[in-house]
């Protein structure tokens, strides 16, 4: 809302142009001569002349047309100052009615999903495909539009969790974002821990066959107090820190010698969004159930194969 | 048609004509709005940026990303749909020159604080395709390379300030030390988790 100063200023510029407009139009419109001539109006331009003829009809009411829009759209719209326009229209009006609209139309699909436990909605293809397509507007840039990540960015397709693979967690996973902070140790064990223990762990994981005694052993001291905290005793991880299990064959930052020195003497940050107020829930509730449909695929192959 | 020859034969006089005629739509459209409480005043929530954020914002400026990517969510359904909340006026005031840009070759950038990882910004600034293999836009692997002196940061900020930005003594102080030896991409991965996230579309 303008003061009224501003109203003023803009209706009393607007209105003041239309009528200079017009008074141009309409005197010049009157003082011409109303029979076309021969004569011309005295100006040449590089041998071209001008005939004195009339303003052509059409050409005239092409512009008053123009006015008569004028005159109904300042009336209809908002255009005036403070006039709000006979109609009410405003930008953020038309959003909301669109918006109206729209939810009149999905939202009692999405309300019927978002009441179905996601174990159930799983086996709606409707649902999973819904689920899929958000999945690939807002998620596929990190995890893959085949979900099955990239370096940093977690497999969604195995059956390897960092938070857990039930409904709820994927669901929470994807509510609330996840942190996971592996600190950097390379100030701490210093450099030969940092070889010993990377050399501990991938000879746990099955990595390297011929590993030296003493190296494994210091290796182990290491982990035993820096290490053990959140992979646990027996390396298999918490997944109420998101500490990954590190005896599997799933390395999210590489397994070689000197990737996973680098994660130990660097650290890493796992960064997931919280997308409860980007998509909200009831899409989040479609997204979660997708995942969760990967998931499942691969368990009713892992039977097949069994 | 007889006083044409005054105006067509006097390039000074329509020089001034011509202002004339043009000025009437700056001075309503755009003149009153330098008066609105809304187009002035900061939203509720919106912070100056911090020293590393303001170099981010240059080098996006440096490397034309505003080119490419818009910073202004329209109050379309889609948009809102796509980017979350429409951008309001009063999210702006406190950008010198603002960056609303009028292309979209990528995807519009206003909301987009919060909505990746740092290390997702890393990954893809470095080689868009590494993670968004149909991805055309360029590569900036010199961002991983190219430290800040932070020689000119608090001297922007200075001059920010006389345009109305509220930094403080100690933020001008303060700001070559922040970013002293910090690479442009910390800068940039910065300045891009900032953007938008004043205002937020709350489901």
């Amino acid at each position: 809302m303008m003061s009224s100063f501003w109203s003023g200023w803009v209706v009393i510029l607007t209105l003041a142009c239309l009528a200079f407009v017009s008074y141009v139009l309409f005197t010049t419109w009157r003082q011409q001569r109303s029979e076309t001539t021969n004569e011309t109006t005295g100006h040449v331009y590089d041998g071209i002349e001008e005939l004195d003829n009339p303003m052509p009809k059409w050409w005239l009411a092409l512009f008053i047309a123009t006015f008569i829009f004028t005159a109904f759209y300042l009336w209809l719209y908002p255009g005036l100052g403070n006039w709000k326009g006979f109609l009410g229209w405003t930008s953020t009006g038309e959003l909301t009615r669109h918006q109206e609209k729209h939810n009149r139309r999905y939202q009692p699909l999405f309300a019927q999903y978002a009441n179905t436990p996601i174990e159930e909605l799983v086996n709606n293809p409707k649902a999973v495909k819904m689920g899929e397509r958000i999945f690939l507007n807002n998620c596929a840039l990190c995890h893959g539009s085949d979900a099955a990540g990239a370096f940093g960015f977690p497999n969604l397709t195995d059956d390897d969790w960092l938070y857990g693979g039930t409904a709820d967690a994927i669901n929470t996973t994807i509510m609330e974002g996840r942190n996971g902070q592996m600190p950097a140790w390379g100030a701490v064990i210093g450099e030969k821990g940092v070889r010993d223990v990377a050399t501990f762990i991938r000879a746990q994981a099955g990595l390297v066959d011929n590993v030296d005694p003493a190296t494994a052993e210091a290796g182990q001291k290491v982990y035993d107090t820096t290490c053990a905290v959140c992979h646990n005793a027996d390396g298999k991880g918490n997944q109420l820190l998101g500490a990954p299990d590190l005896t599997d064959d799933t390395w999210l930052y590489g397994s070689s010698q000197a990737q996973v020195e680098y994660t130990i003497r660097n650290g890493r940050n796992g960064v997931m969004p919280a997308w409860k107020d980007i998509l909200g829930k009831e899409k989040v509730h479609l997204v979660s159930t997708y995942v969760y449909s990967l998931n499942e695929d691969n368990k009713e192959k892992k039977e097949e194969k069994n | 048609m007889r006083k044409h020859d005054l105006v067509e034969k006097n390039l000074g006089l329509m020089v001034v004509l011509i202002v004339v005629a043009i000025s009437f739509g700056g001075l309503v459209e755009i003149v009153p709005l330098f008066f609105q409480k809304t187009t002035t005043e900061p939203v509720e929530g919106l912070k100056p940026y911090t020293a590393l954020q303001l170099e981010g914002r240059d080098i996006y400026i440096r490397e034309g990303c505003v080119g490419c990517h818009s910073q202004m969510v329209r109050p379309l359904r889609a948009e809102v749909e796509r980017y979350g909340h429409y951008s309001v006026a009063g999210e702006s005031v406190y950008e010198y020159p603002f960056l609303w840009g009028s292309k979209r070759t990528g995807p519009d950038l206003a909301r987009v604080g919060g909505r990746y990882s740092d290390e997702w910004h890393r990954a893809h600034l470095n080689n868009p395709r590494d993670v968004v293999p149909e991805s055309i836009m360029p590569s900036y692997p010199w961002l991983n390379q190219n430290t800040l002196d932070g020689k000119l940061t608090g001297k922007k900020m200075e001059v920010l300030r006389s345009l109305g930005v509220p930094y403080t003594n100690d933020d001008i102080e303060g700001a070559s030390a922040a970013v002293k030896g910090r690479t442009e991409m910390d800068a940039v991965v910065a300045y891009l988790q900032s953007l938008g996230t004043a205002l937020q579309n709350k489901r």
